[in-house]
């Protein structure tokens, strides 16, 4: 009886009005992006290249704040910070290799004579590296838990996160003896004995990023396609009858934000020694909302869109100040001001419009049907 | 254990004649039983040494004028709001009133709000899926569902009568659909006791009808509580009804019976001269009567 009644595989995915949410852009798309960011090093100067790395770390970013925002429902202004502690522990790695076994300069400058007893396990890459991810999973997943017990959300969440971006960042200036204060931690020399600013080196960190990136990129679709991620969405939608349906709100979204942040802290681990120098410049208000424009831009709620955010208004952004080094911020602001105003769901969205969705005649069965018409020579 | 078992089963047809309503093992027995609770917000007193009580495998309608504590009695058995005084004890021995809410869901106790609460932008399918899955530890969620489970989602479906809407976004179902997909929602999770804020509100005349109906089916094998301003609905289908005023127990018995209790006619007329609208208006006690169950 019941169970006879078969269940379209549509009902057992996510909902994605249009073309993009078919089967071919979950993966023909991404795979596409992927293809064209391979080929990167092989068509762009070093300049590029380097840039292009960056922001590769920036998309990471994106993805991880669009996982909570997009999905769940809860805008971090704060992911600055965890994408900072990232960056912090990787420097602090690469920082104790370039000394080779000295006090880092920026600590004897300050007077310290010995190595803080937090820094020494920093030099082993098997105790930093993990601590990238960790520590923001960590600082997330207590400030969560109690944010989220208390039942903060919305607004007022994003005013929690922002104040821990300003927190942290005032933290870091302060501590210079320990953190190397408005300067940040710089002076690279090495990355597991190479040479950290040849080209070769730069170029196997590229490729890490963008290993990292598309790793991101398919386990928060597997998430998202997963019963959790529909939990997530539930979240969004009505976190009440969530309560009400006998799960704990509190729980996962402390798990889903220390996730997310430690994500963040990966592509901060992968910052810092393509860009060689991390400061708390990077963990401040302004690049924290930064991602949530990125995020906005691209399209929350869309996996890809972050990605595509990321690097399109980080590429504007270096694109235009190079071309109107006084005016550059005002074609920015058109660009925030126009994601808000024109495309609120951002570039995946208005690819998602009804004018833009795939034509009835393109669907799998009717497709032979069209051919037979218009091809000659083609049976029906 | 096994002669225990099968006493019941030889008892089941005996008890069914007995209550009338109701039936499985246990019924006969107190499902709920709130004891002199006590609420009061802001230093007035909502809820006033309240007891009631409802058996296993009963239907019971909770009417009453507006702030009669309807919905804070609800609010209490459910966690929502936390009693000053007294208590409320579930299932012959847990008291409530220092659970939290998702722990209350776990413990057998389904709400539907007053508004319909869903997930509108999940598919009609994927929120039953959602409130099914509560039972699952975290790391199950990551697997996909079992093949019983989804039998379990579409015979749900199936009694709320939303089989044909099951991939459509729930966001875009009519009210009285929202309706029934928050029900179904919660009849998925197979509660012990089900607690139902005018389910009827803002319905067509057909829709409460087919509302009452899934009303009464549900009633048949489980313990449901309705708390309802649409007295015609009311006098439709409701066996018992317990009268609330000022956050006390004012009547309970049948319809007939309720609506003949002088109290009664004096709380909703009184209430009435104040201004108050669909109470006063649809009780009328005198045509009530002739038009009650």
């Amino acid at each position: 009886m019941i169970s006879r009644l078969s269940i379209p595989n549509a009902v057992k995915g996510l909902p994605v009005p249009g073309w993009l949410g078919d089967v071919a852009s979950v993966w023909l798309a991404p795979a596409l992006v992927l293809a064209a960011l391979m080929a990167a090093p092989l068509l762009l100067s070093d300049f590029r290249v380097a840039l292009l790395g960056k922001f590769l770390t920036f998309a990471i970013l994106a993805v991880s704040l669009n996982l909570i925002w997009g999905y769940a429902g809860m805008l971090s202004l704060g992911h600055g910070v965890f994408f900072g502690l990232g960056g912090y522990a990787m420097a602090m790695f690469l920082k104790l290799e370039s000394a080779g076994g000295k006090l880092p300069d920026f600590m004897f400058w300050s007077g310290l004579t010995e190595l803080p007893f937090f820094w020494a396990p920093f030099q082993y890459a098997w105790f930093a590296i993990p601590m990238t991810f960790v520590v923001p999973a960590a600082l997330a997943g207590g400030l969560g838990y109690l944010v989220f017990r208390s039942r903060i959300t919305g607004v007022y969440f994003a005013l929690i996160t922002q104040a821990l971006a300003l927190i942290v960042s005032i933290l870091f200036i302060g501590q210079q003896p320990y953190t190397g204060g408005t300067n940040g931690i710089t002076n690279y020399t090495t990355i597991f004995g190479y040479a950290i600013n040849s080209p070769t080196t730069q170029t196997v960190l590229y490729y890490a990023t963008l290993a990292t990136l598309a790793l991101t990129y398919l386990l928060c679709a597997w998430l998202i396609a997963s019963r959790f991620g529909r939990l997530l969405v539930a979240m969004r939608d009505d976190e009440n009858r969530v309560r009400f349906s006998g799960y704990n709100p509190a729980a996962l979204k402390t798990i889903v934000f220390a996730l997310s942040a430690g994500i963040a802290g990966v592509a901060g681990a992968l910052f810092t020694p393509q860009v060689g120098i991390i400061s708390p410049t990077m963990m401040g208000i302004v690049p924290s909302i930064e991602i949530a424009i990125w995020v906005a831009v691209g399209g929350r709620g869309v996996l890809l869109g972050a990605i595509v955010g990321a690097i399109l208004v980080n590429g504007a952004k270096s694109g235009l100040s190079e071309s109107f080094p006084a005016i550059w911020q005002y074609f920015l602001g058109l660009l925030f001001i126009g994601a808000v105003l024109v495309f609120p769901s951002g570039i995946m969205g208005l690819l998602r419009v009804e004018g833009w969705r795939r034509p009835e005649w393109l669907s799998a069965d009717r497709l032979p049907r069209f051919a037979a018409r218009v091809l000659p020579g083609v049976k029906r | 254990m096994i002669g225990r078992r099968a006493r019941q089963i030889f008892q089941a047809p005996a008890s069914h004649a007995a209550n009338g309503a109701g039936s499985g093992p246990e019924t006969g027995k107190t499902i709920l039983s709130v004891e002199k609770l006590t609420i009061s917000f802001d230093g007035f007193t909502v809820l006033n040494e309240l007891d009631f009580s409802m058996k296993y495998g009963e239907m019971r309608f909770l009417i009453g004028p507006n702030g009669a504590g309807k919905t804070t009695l609800i609010d209490s058995i459910t966690g929502k709001s936390k009693p000053d005084r007294g208590r409320i004890v579930f299932d012959g021995g847990t008291d409530l009133t220092r659970q939290q809410e998702h722990r209350l869901v776990r413990l057998g106790i389904g709400r539907k709000f007053q508004t319909p609460s869903i997930f509108g932008s999940l598919t009609v399918y994927q929120n039953l899926e959602v409130a099914l899955g509560f039972r699952n530890r975290i790391t199950s969620l990551f697997g996909g569902i079992r093949s019983q489970e989804s039998d379990r989602i579409m015979a749900t479906l199936e009694e709320v009568a939303l089989v044909d809407r099951a991939s459509e976004v729930a966001g875009s179902l009519s009210h009285g659909e929202k309706q029934w997909l928050e029900i179904g929602m919660l009849l998925v999770q197979e509660p012990k006791l089900l607690l139902m804020d005018e389910p009827v509100a803002g319905m067509t005349r057909r829709e409460r009808e087919k509302t009452g109906e899934l009303l009464q089916s549900i009633g048949s094998t489980r313990s449901v509580l309705v708390v309802e301003h649409d007295m015609e609905f009311v006098r439709r289908f409701a066996q018992t009804v317990t009268v609330l005023h000022l956050g006390k127990v004012l009547s309970e018995g049948d319809m007939e019976t309720v609506q003949r209790d002088p109290e009664v006619v004096r709380a909703y007329l009184g209430h009435g001269a104040s201004g108050n609208r669909t109470v006063a208006e649809s009780s009328q006690p005198r045509r009530g009567t002739a038009a009650g169950v």
